[in-house]
């Protein structure tokens, strides 16, 4: 069953044209990884996902709904849909507990108790049970982005979106944070990743997509797209990055 | 000790009229910046509103507070209120019949006035907390508006308590302004004290000092509650 649709998706700011026709289906329990050189629209191609970026034209369904309809409640169907950001964008100003617990609590109406039982089962999952009431700026990037991972599990996603969640990071702090997300992989999540790291693309994508210049330029599975890339342009990326 | 002795006895003489003028400034201050927050708080939502004409609104507001002197808005109050309390008082003497325009009027300016301020203060934070803030609650599920008081506004207002601050202590040296209409505060009070002793110098230097002492207070309120709330 496909848990994310995409069709004929273009995007364009003002005269620039982002996004030329991209189109996509990602199965329930998949995790794509989106590879590909900056500018090529990767990045925004992930946010139009949950609408954080507008789009022109195009159809967009998650879980049979249609986030390209202007009447969907936006806010209802955004939570079916976590993110990942790369600078984490943790809320400042509360704990770490507060920080999972706080959706769930106004959004899903949990009480504050069951919402603080499933923030530790959380914080445990990413390894971090004794920081719960460490804040944001306490913690180091890749415990920050564990914690920004355990918030949007906290809301029961359907799918997880990860804008190059490691990017931002020191070098030695990208294990721990792929680690929490193959664990992810693992128990079935439906995951779609930008992502710079390849060994995670090979390693735990079931497809991995090229994008370049707001196109899909190639798909396939990540053994025969690193080792046999078909497309010129794959072939220039993938030779500078390996 | 010449000096010394003509402090002592006005003090001694006039330490009521300066309690009940210190009393009638900070009663006017407390209510006139509450209110002139939660003024400044809504304008400032409403000038970074989608909704166009909420947002002219607001810039009307801010334009024409900033642009006219303290003194005009105090004075074009007092005489607006003039009517409209007369005319109120006409046809409702019971409900109407002893509201003190005077006063009312002081605190209605200085919340207007300090409210302008407060709102380009506060839109200043709102504006200065980083996108991704909005994006990842969005992302959550949360609407824009549950953001707002969420998630921005109490980052926003904790980082701007020191300008906030600033605007509140402004105000309160504002009200020695309503003097001008004859409001019974510290400052009014002390020009009736002189103007009985012919003690001028000696008389304004108390003023100042009790000025002087209440802003440090508040100063030092300030900084206590900046520290509590700031972020770790």
């Amino acid at each position: 069953m496909s848990m994310i649709q995409v069709r004929n998706l273009k995007k364009s700011f003002g005269e620039h044209v982002v996004l030329q026709d991209v189109s996509l289906t990602v199965d329930e329990k998949e995790v794509v990884c989106i590879i590909g050189p900056s500018g090529s629209g990767k990045s925004t191609f992930l946010r139009c996902l949950n609408r954080l970026e507008k789009f022109q034209e195009g159809e967009v369904i998650i879980n049979n709904h249609d986030y390209s309809n202007k009447g969907v409640n936006l806010n209802d169907v955004r939570k079916e849909v976590g993110m990942v950001f790369q600078q984490f964008n943790l809320f400042p100003h509360k704990t770490v507990l507060q920080n999972i617990t706080m959706a769930p609590i106004k959004l899903l109406k949990m009480d504050k108790a069951s919402a603080e039982k499933r923030a530790m089962e959380l914080l445990e999952k990413v390894g971090l049970k004794e920081k719960r009431d460490s804040y944001p700026s306490q913690l180091s990037g890749g415990q920050q982005q564990r914690v920004a991972i355990a918030r949007a599990l906290a809301m029961n996603p359907k799918v997880m979106l990860f804008d190059e969640p490691t990017s931002a990071l020191d070098p030695e702090m990208v294990g721990e944070v792929l680690e929490v997300m193959k664990q992810l992989a693992r128990e079935g999540m439906t995951m779609v990743v930008v992502t710079h790291e390849m060994g995670f693309a090979r390693e735990v994508s079931n497809h991995v997509i090229f994008m370049d210049g707001g196109y899909i330029v190639e798909e396939n599975s990540p053994a025969e797209l690193f080792s046999n890339p078909t497309h010129e342009r794959t072939k220039a990326f993938l030779g500078k990055v390996l | 000790m010449v000096c010394v002795a003509v402090f002592k006895e006005i003090i001694v003489n006039s330490y009521p009229m300066f309690l009940l003028g210190l009393e009638t400034t900070l009663r006017i201050f407390l209510i006139s910046v509450s209110i002139g927050f939660l003024i400044g708080l809504f304008i400032a939502l409403f000038k970074i509103s989608t909704f166009k004409p909420a947002s002219w609104l607001a810039s009307g507001y801010v334009n024409i507070i900033r642009g006219t002197p303290f003194i005009l808005q105090l004075l074009f109050i007092y005489t607006v209120n003039g009517f409209l309390f007369s005319y109120l008082n006409e046809t409702w003497p019971t409900i109407f019949g002893d509201v003190d325009t005077r006063e009312l009027s002081g605190i209605i300016t200085v919340a207007l006035n300090a409210g302008g301020y407060f709102s380009e203060i506060i839109r200043g934070g709102i504006l200065s907390i980083d996108k991704g803030q909005m994006e990842a609650s969005r992302s959550l599920g949360f609407s824009r508006k549950q953001t707002m008081w969420l998630v921005i506004l109490p980052q926003a207002i904790r980082q701007l308590t020191p300008s906030l601050a600033n605007q509140a202590i402004i105000s309160l040296k504002d009200t020695s302004l309503l003097t001008t209409i004859g409001i019974g505060e510290l400052m009014y009070q002390g020009s009736l004290v002189y103007a009985a002793n012919f003690q001028i110098l000696p008389t304004l230097t108390i003023l100042g000092i009790i000025y002087f002492a209440i802003i440090y207070l508040l100063t030092q309120l300030f900084s206590l509650i900046e520290r509590k709330v700031r972020i770790p």
